[in-house]
């Protein structure tokens, strides 16, 4: 009997969180307002409330898929009782309401974290953090509740089974990358609450950085990771073999990305030397706006897009309401109150404010320009001048050259001194670094690819460029070492570890892109049965197709072989045509032989007269290193998370 | 100069010289690198240029898909109900490319006014109809009914 | 002077704001149908019910039907299914199906399982000239009103759902039934 009721009650929890979130978002305000302690309390509590009982809708939603409710009108749409146990719980963030569930979900986690792990915090400053939070929360459960509910019912007219989940989206990648995402999106929200919080009070100085940089740094690790595998599953699984497709939806997790790094580095400028600090906060504010802005992208239909969801225009605007209200309300509020007095300290063209100043300014342009491409056919289209969509063509003219600037000024910026430097000491630090860095990028194409190419150049020489320099930081660091330079190398901290691994990630991505763009061989071919082909430097035999049969799909499992060029098999490839029984949908399924230095990828194309097959062969070298590179990153920000300066219980006034 | 003021100086200086950097090659790469959407009844009208890449698409036609024997070649037709193009593709055709169903297709159009291929797209999801087909679809339909209520 | 420069980036989101909501405006799945008020396209189609038996336009004329795509892979067809049932049983209006990129197999279970409020359902083989393809159909579901005279009246495209039945269905049913 309680079963039959579990969505009602998951429905009963998320309108009670969202009781809560109203009273945190407006309580502690009048609290901070009236200075009374009383009222200010009842922010901790409310968002632990939030949390338990966000938890406990998110828990009963799961159950119901997992019990195969079907008279739910979201289980009936994304599940199937044929569908394994584990993509049914994926199943629950796999659509637009349980996805949104999740999203409020990891919002009410970050705010009770903030809750528990702020106690340092003067009391008012939490309360007001907590309250902005529970703004949005307010805002994006209405949202959930009056727009995207996933506990609807079909009544009384149940289906006896259900639809089943997208095809596309059964996988390993999916259960894993949404939730990354939002943790990374929605974490943003931290650092724009400290920025809000901090303009409401007045309070925009060095303790407010400090405070804010562990949350920055924690979401943008997991938005790091979010985008890795995003990539990632983009590459297997749609088979196509590309990682990167520039459609609005990558390019929506992309900006906060570039913003939110921007605003890392923003942050330690203004906590270590208190300046940019208007500028820290507008980044604050963007950061978190961007993440609303993909939500926006994403959701109302405004913009195709490979997975775009269902679009709704209600829920378009609706958003865009809410999107209005956040940032249109946040920005004049910044208008209004940001510091407009410049701060007395004072830097000179070569210092590391300086340099972290023009790593703020590539980020941005770069942002920009992602930004503009991705709604130019939204604006053309609103002015009535066409359809027209921008291709990866330009977003890889610009973002190849800015990129390559911002790698440039990363190499220099760590050995750079705060405050001043004298042209001839930076020279002396990096003179070796650039040489080599120069050499071995211009020897690259050409050891590895046996001609000239440029862009392999390029990529060449600022991946070497990135390393030296961060050896090169190593060893200035630990210059004065009594006790030998390995002990030396322990006492760096976390902080600075973190640092070095974030940069060591984007060498590595750099060396991904660089050689998988420029080396990369495809192939689509028609094989009839025991024909050989030739891709690259491989040889691969076409053995015929036989039909295996899946828990919730049939397949056509083509069977190919690499072989040697005396036709002695290496390896068996097992490439996939699925079909899923309830969507009818056809899935195709690459086959990959991956490797650190080359992936080899086949994927079935379509069944051609007389028993042959389309299929497509690629040849990817250091495709790997892309998402490993994300990943050093990723781990790079959670290491300067654990730095344990930012868990004094008073940390020190600067 | 009191470093003050040249500090403020050094700020603005770097940013109007990334902004002007930015804006310029911005530019130049849009207008490089868009592609318009022609619809078959345009196409059939020779307004769409022939040395650029353009995005053109409708549904396909039923019947019309005809595909070589000894490779993958494969040539459609796509429709807005008015006018048909055909399109020449040699690579492998997205899961959902069938007869019937809306698709866009980015490429080139040759002298006899066919569109050679270098990308078919056809979204992962039965409901989906591409945007710019579903408006030509509707654009043909009015200038069909506007040519019918003026003879 | 200082102060109205901070007033920026708050400009620009209005702008940007703006050509949002502009473009929520031109979303093209709100269109309507080009093919209201025009006679429904010739066809002839066998059942799924009897393969053997052939419908064709003239068969629809003199009664005021719903015409509904529909097939067993789609998800949003369980979920108007109820209504469909509503608009077959309770208020007595012949629904007529048109199975669309099923297989009949999976069809017939899916009648069996969700009930069948369904007249009869057009089926399209390969090869037969295609009913759905001359409506522009794109998806499923997808409904249509088709008057006595067999002139469409109405488009749907998307759930129907028990609101749209009650309050636009229903009364052009009865409208177009006078």
């Amino acid at each position: 009997m309680w079963i039959s009721i579990l969505p009602e009650l998951g429905h009963y929890a998320l309108i009670l969180a969202l009781c809560f979130a109203l009273v945190q978002s407006s309580l502690p305000l009048w609290g901070t307002y009236r200075r009374q302690a009383f009222w200010m309390a009842f922010a901790q509590p409310m968002a632990l409330g939030q949390f338990f009982f966000l938890s406990v809708s998110l828990l009963l939603l799961s159950l119901s898929f997992l019990l195969d409710d079907f008279s739910v009108a979201y289980i009936a749409n994304n599940s199937n009782s044929a569908l394994p146990w584990y993509y049914k719980i994926s199943a629950v963030w796999g659509s637009h309401e349980g996805s949104l569930l999740l999203w409020l979900w990891i919002l009410a986690a970050w705010t009770a974290a903030v809750g528990i792990f702020s106690r340092a915090l003067p009391r008012d400053l939490l309360a007001q953090v907590l309250a902005v939070m529970g703004w949005i929360a307010v805002g994006f459960g209405l949202f959930v509740l009056l727009t995207s509910n996933p506990f609807a019912r079909l009544l009384p007219d149940a289906p006896l089974e259900g639809g089943d989940l997208n095809p596309l989206l059964q996988d390993i990648g999916l259960i894993l990358h949404p939730p990354m995402l939002y943790m990374g999106y929605v974490g943003f929200s931290v650092a724009f609450a400290f920025a809000i919080a901090a303009l409401l009070n007045g309070r925009l100085d060095a303790a407010w950085a400090r405070w804010s940089r562990p949350w920055t740094s924690a979401a943008w690790a997991f938005l790091t990771i979010g985008i890795a595998l995003g990539s990632w599953w983009a590459y297997y699984e749609l088979g196509w073999g590309g990682w990167w497709f520039w459609d609005p939806v990558e390019n929506a997790s992309l900006m906060p990305w570039l913003v939110g790094t921007a605003l890392m580095h923003s942050l330690a400028v203004t906590e270590k030397r208190g300046v940019f600090k208007s500028w820290t906060v507008l980044l604050a504010i963007f950061a978190f706006s961007l993440s609303l802005l993909g939500t926006f992208l994403v959701r109302s239909g405004v913009l195709t897009s490979v997975h775009a969801f269902a679009s709704d225009p209600e829920r378009g605007y609706f958003i865009l309401v809410f999107l209005a209200l956040v940032v249109g309300g946040s920005l004049f509020l910044y208008a209004l109150k940001a510091p407009a007095v410049k701060s007395h300290v004072s830097y000179s063209l070569l210092s590391k404010e300086m340099l972290l100043l023009v790593n703020n300014i590539l980020l941005v342009v770069i942002c920009v320009t992602v930004l503009l491409g991705t709604i130019y056919p939204l604006i053309l289209d609103a002015l009535g001048l066409g359809k027209i969509s921008v291709g990866p063509p330009y977003f890889n003219a610009l973002f190849v050259p800015l990129t390559s600037l911002l790698c440039i000024a990363l190499g220099i910026g760590p050995l750079v001194n705060w405050r001043t430097m004298a042209r001839k000491q930076l020279v002396q630090r990096i003179w070796l670094a650039g040489a080599v860095a120069l050499g071995l990028g211009m020897a690259l194409p050409w050891v590895y690819g046996g001609e000239w190419n440029l862009y392999v150049a390029l990529g060449g020489l600022l991946a070497v460029w990135l390393v030296g320099t961060q050896v090169r930081d190593l060893l200035h660091k630990t210059r004065h070492a009594k006790q030998g330079r390995l002990q030396a190398l322990k006492g760096l901290g976390l902080s600075y570890w973190g640092m070095q691994l974030g940069h060591l990630g984007v060498a590595l991505c750099v060396v991904g892109v660089t050689l998988v763009s420029n080396y990369s061989a495809e192939k689509d071919v028609r094989m009839e049965v025991g024909q050989s082909i030739q891709v690259g430097d491989y040889f691969f035999r076409f053995e015929g197709i036989r039909q295996v049969q899946g828990p919730n799909y049939t397949s056509d499992q083509g069977v190919l072989l690499r072989v040697s060029e005396d036709n002695q098999v290496i390896s068996t490839l097992l490439p996939e045509k699925r079909l899923y029984l309830a969507r009818r949908q056809v899935m195709t399924e690459a086959a990959i032989e991956w490797g650190l230095m080359e992936d080899i990828y086949v994927a079935m194309g379509e069944p051609l007269p007389d028993g042959a097959w389309a299929i497509r062969i690629h040849y990817k070298p250091f495709v790997r290193w892309l998402w490993i590179g994300g990943l050093v990153m990723a781990l790079g920000g959670l290491l300067a998370v654990a730095d344990k300066r930012y868990r004094q219980a008073n940390p020190v006034q600067a | 100069m009191k470093p003050q003021r040249k500090q403020r100086l050094i700020w603005i200086g770097a940013l109007v010289i990334a902004v002007a950097f930015a804006a310029g090659l911005t530019l130049y790469a849009l207008r490089a690198n868009i592609n318009l959407f022609y619809t078959p009844t345009q196409i059939a009208a020779g307004e769409a240029p022939l040395d650029r890449e353009i995005r053109a698409g409708g549904m396909v036609v039923d019947g019309s898909v005809k595909r070589a024997d000894d490779r993958l070649y494969v040539e459609f037709a796509v429709t807005d109900y008015q006018e048909n193009v055909v399109i020449s593709y040699d690579k492998i055709l997205p899961d959902l490319f069938r007869e019937g169903q809306g698709i866009v297709a980015i490429g080139r159009l040759n002298e006899e006014g066919k569109l050679v291929a270098s990308q078919v797209l056809a979204k992962h999801d039965e409901n989906y109809m591409p945007p710019e087909v579903a408006d030509a679809l509707a654009a043909a339909e009015q200038a069909k009914q506007a040519a019918t209520a003026n003879p | 002077m200082k102060r109205l420069l901070l007033f920026l980036p708050l400009a620009i989101f209005i702008l940007m704001g703006a050509f949002f909501l502009r473009g929520l405006e031109l979303d093209p799945s709100a269109r309507e149908s080009a093919l209201i008020g025009q006679p429904l396209p010739d066809f002839r189609l066998p059942t799924l019910e009897n393969p053997q038996r052939y419908i064709s336009k003239a068969d629809l004329q003199g009664q005021v039907v719903l015409l509904n795509v529909w097939g067993s892979w789609c998800p949003s067809c369980y979920q108007e299914h109820p209504s469909l049932l509503k608009a077959a049983h309770e208020y007595q209006i012949p629904v007529i199906g048109l199975n669309y990129k099923d297989e009949e197999a999976a069809a017939k279970v899916y009648l069996q399982k969700q009930g069948n409020p369904y007249a009869f359902n057009l089926v399209e083989r390969e090869g037969e000239r295609k009913l759905a393809f001359d409506l522009g159909v794109y998806g499923a579901p997808e409904t249509f009103i088709v008057d006595a005279q067999g002139v469409v009246r109405y488009h749907l495209a998307g759930v129907l759902t028990d609101a749209i039945l009650q309050q636009e269905i229903l009364p052009k049913v009865r409208q177009w039934q006078n």
